[in-house]
């Protein structure tokens, strides 16, 4: 027989191994927040950064030019003007399918030097950025999901991080009206 | 003189600039100008005859909020089209700095360019018009027009240069007669206000304040009170019950409507505690003839011709509003000589006056220069 003191210290034991495991799910889940954030701010900046230089690039007329920069710079300075990122980020996204979704867009700017080039890589950031968004909000759920178990809960396992929010924002590719993609 | 007038917005929405565009527009057309705007506008939406529809205005996301602006290839050609149609002596380009068809318009022009600023620029938007293809666009400019001090002031500190300052006018012929609304101004007398109801410095809880002291005393006397609030329920709330069914809350009226409210009353009060640089509103109530008690600011002294054309009260000061307000709801004879005074007084600031300060300028920019024409396709950015 195996005496009751081994059996109770053998749970004790099972559980402290459980337990600890969970927390360190928990734990690198965040961590993988973490990583997967700082990988959609890289797609984000991306994105405003080649949008500005399509608005520079002097393919567009001025009044696109403006609304494109208008728009990229409140991504950069939404701390300042007091518009959250995310509906900042959304209206870069709505400008960028303004521009894209005139009629014949792509035929006006096609034959112009770079035009080509430049408008493959807005697109190419853009889906970036939706992919991103993706995976950042893929782990967040999953992160949340771990925390509100209820051994998590009792046991305080996540300890003082804050759960993860989802990052919202306007990133479709298929302009409504006409159909024109951005990204493929 | 051939004139053409761009207009930023879309024709069919109501706003401060459209509203500017069409009376210059039509004042100079009296004036015996062949004039032609262009401006954003629905297909199916009818336009006078002097304006040129550019196609309809597409909604995008601008300073953080919606607006509907022209912009693009497509609306870049319809604006060299109507130039090259045109023939203008003049183009006269309105809010340049928003992206839109003034811009396409500087853009793809040259010849005598006259432009109006209607709005202080906020300082986030000072950045951008430092960008080259926007750049390019104002130094085209030949005469700056800014419609006050507070917009001449950012253009100066910001983009530089200098402009004339020529206020709004006021088409005063559109007040001067309307239909009073059914019931108005009653026998008991009526008392009116216009402006934004939740916005302090238009002043309406003075008017509120002294209605609880005229009120009570004279039990046939209401208010009119024309204007947008976020929560009007709110605004009924601060009056006392007992007064409450006495005051009368239009929400926001057409401009058909303002002159019939201006008519509906026996006395006009413009309360404001501030922040007026001509008030406008007062100005209309002086056209349409309505006797007008307003606060002591700088900018109604001025207009009311420091109390000759309007009775003035202490800013702020409900006790005394209800003072000079009962005075003259009991005054027939002082009612009508402070109205036909304001109506004189007016006349300097109908808009065919502020139409010859324009042509002045359009005057002075095509001195020594060709007429308005379309630059090469292609070449914008040299």
């Amino acid at each position: 027989m195996i005496p009751d003191i081994v059996i109770v210290i053998a749970a004790a034991l099972f559980i402290g191994v459980y337990v600890s495991w969970r927390a360190g799910r928990i734990d690198r889940l965040h961590a993988r927040v973490e990583m997967a954030r700082a990988a959609l701010d890289v797609t984000l900046l991306r994105r405003s950064s080649v949008a500005l230089e399509l608005a520079t690039s002097g393919l567009l007329d001025p009044a696109t030019s403006l609304l494109l920069a208008s728009a990229v710079h409140g991504t950069r300075d939404s701390a300042s003007t007091g518009r959250p990122r995310d509906l900042a980020e959304s209206d870069l996204t709505r400008a960028l399918r303004a521009a894209f979704s005139q009629p014949d867009f792509r035929a006006s700017l096609s034959g112009k030097e770079g035009a080509d080039e430049l408008l493959a890589e807005v697109e190419a950031a853009a889906h970036q950025v939706f992919l991103a968004r993706k995976f950042y909000n893929d782990v967040v759920a999953a992160t949340r999901e771990a925390r509100r178990r209820p051994l998590a809960r009792i046991l305080r396992l996540s300890g003082r991080a804050r759960a993860p929010e989802f990052f919202e924002m306007d990133d479709s590719l298929i302009a409504e009206s006409s159909g024109a993609p951005i990204g493929k | 003189m051939k004139i053409g007038i761009t207009c930023p917005y879309s024709w069919d929405v109501p706003g401060g600039v459209q509203q500017h565009v069409r009376d210059l527009a039509e004042a100079l057309i009296d004036e015996g100008h062949e004039v032609s705007v262009i401006s954003p506008a629905d297909d199916d939406t009818p336009l006078p005859p002097y304006v040129t529809g550019a196609g309809r205005a597409v909604p995008v996301p601008y300073n953080g909020s919606v607006a509907r602006l022209s912009f693009g290839f497509l609306s870049t050609n319809r604006v060299r089209r109507w130039i090259k149609d045109g023939g203008f002596d003049v183009l006269h380009v309105h809010e340049p700095e928003i992206p839109s068809l003034s811009l396409l318009a500087c853009w793809v022009a040259s010849g005598p360019i006259v432009a109006t600023f209607h709005t202080a620029i906020p300082r986030s938007r000072i950045l951008l018009v430092t960008y080259p293809v926007v750049r390019t666009g104002l130094e085209k400019i030949n005469g700056r027009i800014a419609v006050s001090e507070a917009a001449r002031t950012t253009l100066v500190e910001h983009i530089g240069g200098d402009a004339v300052v020529i206020p709004n006018g006021v088409a005063t012929r559109r007040y001067r007669k309307a239909d009073p609304l059914p019931g108005w101004p009653g026998p008991g007398g009526a008392i009116g206000f216009l402006g934004r109801l939740d916005e302090p410095r238009k002043g309406l809880p003075v008017l509120l304040k002294a209605f609880e002291v005229l009120g009570p005393r004279r039990p046939g006397l209401r208010l009119l009170v024309a204007g947008p609030a976020a929560d009007p329920e709110e605004v009924l709330h601060k009056v006392p019950a007992e007064l409450r069914d006495r005051v009368v809350l239009l929400g926001q009226v057409s401009e058909e409507d303002k002159a019939r409210v201006l008519h509906s009353v026996d006395v006009f009060c413009s309360p404001n505690t501030g922040g007026e640089s001509f008030g406008i509103v007062t100005a209309e109530a002086m056209a349409a003839g309505v006797p007008i008690v307003a606060s002591d600011i700088e900018a109604f002294r001025q207009v009311l011709r420091g109390g000759e054309a309007g009775e003035l009260f202490a800013t702020g000061d409900a006790a005394d509003l209800a003072r000079a307000a009962g005075r003259l709801l009991d005054d027939p004879a002082r009612r009508a000589g402070l109205s036909a005074t304001a109506l004189a007084a007016v006349a300097d600031y109908d808009w065919s006056v502020v139409a010859r300060g324009v042509l002045s300028v359009y005057e002075t920019v095509v001195l020594g220069r060709t007429q308005v024409a379309v630059i090469a396709s292609g070449s914008e950015f040299s």
